[in-house]
């Protein structure tokens, strides 16, 4: 299923190398795999809509793909996290300016075994989870009791330090700060559900698109007396979700020509609804059927 | 009838005719050198590569204090990157110790087995079915620890978490017992069958001879099947990555997760900017493996040496 896009795109890439002179463009798309699956469908889609122009999306992550733009080796680079200012540096030096550009965003569910009563959470709660020197280890100090969890001793899930989603639960929810040790670091999203899922004790974060049947999300408060906020597709395109970080496409200066189209494209209502298609709210409400 | 010396040489060599056979000799004679020594030169490749890479980290950046004495590995601290291994030596220790106590027990019991009892079909269909235990990859080792002993841990111990030191120490434990097993029955078959007879015609019974006289005078190849078992063990990646946990601990019992060494390169190296800070350190740990992996299969070799030379 996944192979024969690629295999078209490599096909439609060959042809194009082949037929130098020929019309077809070409248009060099890499970075966050957060954004791989999104990306790849924006791209076969496109194919649809414009035949002519050919997209070659490939993954490696956020830094990957921002490393490869100051290289000047992609058109487009996918990113799940803001360029940092030393790339932007680097970037002067090698006379490249990157334009940014919100094109969803990714809401960060924090997930529970599905037997778990707890229904909502606070950030502060969470940073004395998750954070170093925290001192919440026990449901019962939430106030609630997790059947089938012994002891009731809260077992935190979070990912390998050098994913985008580490980072951003780290700079959303622990303000920077280092995390506790002892978490079990999964590789991978889709990892931490599964895990929450066989662990009543346990508790996690990663992408809303993999909410399954075996866990469930908690609704988050911003401050210890906000109003909890369900995550959604809703609440995460008009921002009161407070753990939602948007989705970027970086390029060179102001996008021209078939870039220019391609990303006009994906901003508009057909893009748009297949980025909620795959999981993601979009950069701004749009209705899909 | 006397030949100048060089016209002597001149007709031996065209005696050796260089038609097609020759050629071909010649070409695979070649082709097998090249074979021979490329295990040489990809082993001196490997660490010239891996020194290459983590050494620069190692001269100037490298705290050896912080490196071997701090549990805490945070190479992407926002506040202060530190580079820690003592909580992932002391996982990747207690596992090993695991599984050891899993491994050993049953492979010197299956070697014993086969070595002294089996006879004929059941000793080939055992050696058939111990060296199938071996091909079986390790990510499914990993899966087995991660979807069926995790749940079934939690079950019976009634502990939080089943992805632990028990667990990993008992995959740890299958994966290493074939190996232990196929090298101590070499060391049991090594034995000469005139000790047994000898110890017979004193009237020892068959379990008197295998205690007595077999156990002692294989304890050398003993020694180094455990020692190979434990490179096995502490150098496994995959497998320990699932079934840990992948939590930075000392453990204080079996039922901690814990992380091990290889499993932290395995999940980070990844998506590791090339050549940062972070990238380095993790090449330091590969050099920190390489030297206790070549430490302990010297010492196993040095072992299996000093049983020939007896």
């Amino acid at each position: 299923m996944k192979m024969k896009p690629i295999a078209t795109i490599a096909a439609v890439s060959l042809l194009s190398l082949v037929s130098t002179g020929w019309s077809a463009s070409m248009i060099q798309n890499k970075g966050s795999d957060t954004l791989v699956n999104v990306a790849q469908a924006l791209a076969e889609e496109y194919q649809k809509v414009k035949p002519e122009v050919a997209i070659a999306v490939t993954g490696g992550g956020s830094g990957t793909g921002i490393a490869a733009l100051l290289n000047g080796t992609v058109d487009i680079a996918n990113s799940s996290r803001q360029i940092e200012q030393k790339e932007v540096k680097l970037a002067e030096k090698n006379n490249i300016h990157p334009k940014e550009l919100t094109i969803g965003f990714d809401a960060l569910g924090v997930f529970v075994h599905k037997s778990n009563p707890l229904k909502e959470i606070s950030l502060a709660q969470l940073a004395r989870m998750y954070g170093d020197g925290g001192d919440v280890n026990n449901w019962k100090q939430l106030g609630v009791e997790v059947p089938g969890c012994k002891g009731q001793k809260i077992i935190l899930i979070s990912r390998q330090n050098n994913s985008g989603t580490y980072e951003y639960f780290r700079e959303a929810v622990l303000h920077k700060k280092d995390f506790i040790m002892g978490t079990r670091d999964m590789h991978g999203s889709k990892d931490v559900v599964d895990l929450v899922g066989k662990t009543p004790c346990a508790i996690g974060y990663s992408g809303m698109a993999y909410a399954d049947e075996t866990t469930k999300m908690l609704a988050i408060k911003k401050e210890d007396s906000s109003a909890a906020v369900v995550p959604s597709m809703e609440t995460a395109v008009d921002k009161t979700y407070p753990i939602a970080r948007p989705l970027f496409m970086y390029t060179n200066g102001e996008p021209t020509g078939e870039i220019k189209a391609y990303l006009d494209w994906i901003m508009a209502k057909d893009g748009q609804c297949l980025v909620s298609k795959k999981g993601y709210a979009p950069a701004k409400p749009v209705p899909c059927k | 009838m006397s030949i100048p010396l060089e016209k002597a040489s001149t007709l031996v060599a065209a005696g050796d005719v260089r038609n097609r056979d020759w050629y071909i000799d010649k070409l695979f004679h070649s082709f097998m050198f090249i074979c021979g020594i490329s295990a040489v030169i990809f082993v001196l490749g490997i660490f010239v590569f891996v020194f290459k890479e983590g050494s620069g980290f190692i001269i100037h950046q490298l705290d050896w204090a912080e490196f071997f004495l701090s549990p805490k590995w945070r190479p992407t601290s926002a506040i202060q990157a530190s580079y820690g291994t003592l909580a992932m030596v002391a996982g990747t220790a207690a596992v090993t110790l695991i599984s050891m106590a899993v491994a050993l027990p049953f492979s010197f019991g299956a070697a014993i087995f086969i070595a002294e009892f089996a006879r004929g079909k059941t000793r080939e269909w055992l050696k058939v079915v111990i060296e199938l235990l071996a091909a079986i990859p390790s990510v499914v080792w990993g899966f087995i620890g991660l979807m069926i002993m995790n749940p079934l841990i939690i079950d019976i111990f009634d502990v939080p978490i089943g992805l632990n030191v028990l667990n990993s120490g008992i995959i740890l434990g299958l994966m290493a017992a074939p190996i232990i097993t196929s090298i101590a029955e070499d060391a049991f078959k090594a034995v000469p069958d005139t000790y047994r007879e000898a110890a017979e015609a004193l009237g020892a019974t068959k379990w008197q001879v295998i205690y007595k006289v077999v156990l002692p005078a294989a304890k050398n190849g003993l020694l180094s099947a455990a020692l190979l078992g434990v490179g096995r063990a502490f150098g496994e990646t995959m497998a320990v990555l699932m079934a840990s946990g992948h939590a930075l601990t000392i453990p204080g019992s079996v039922f901690d997760s814990i992380r091990a060494l290889t499993a932290t390169i395995a999940a980070e190296l990844g998506e590791t900017p090339v050549g940062s800070d972070h990238y380095q350190a993790l090449f330091a740990i590969g050099i920190f493996l390489f030297s206790i992996t070549f430490i302990i299969n010297m010492t196993a070799d040095l072992i299996v040496r000093g049983i020939k030379n007896q």
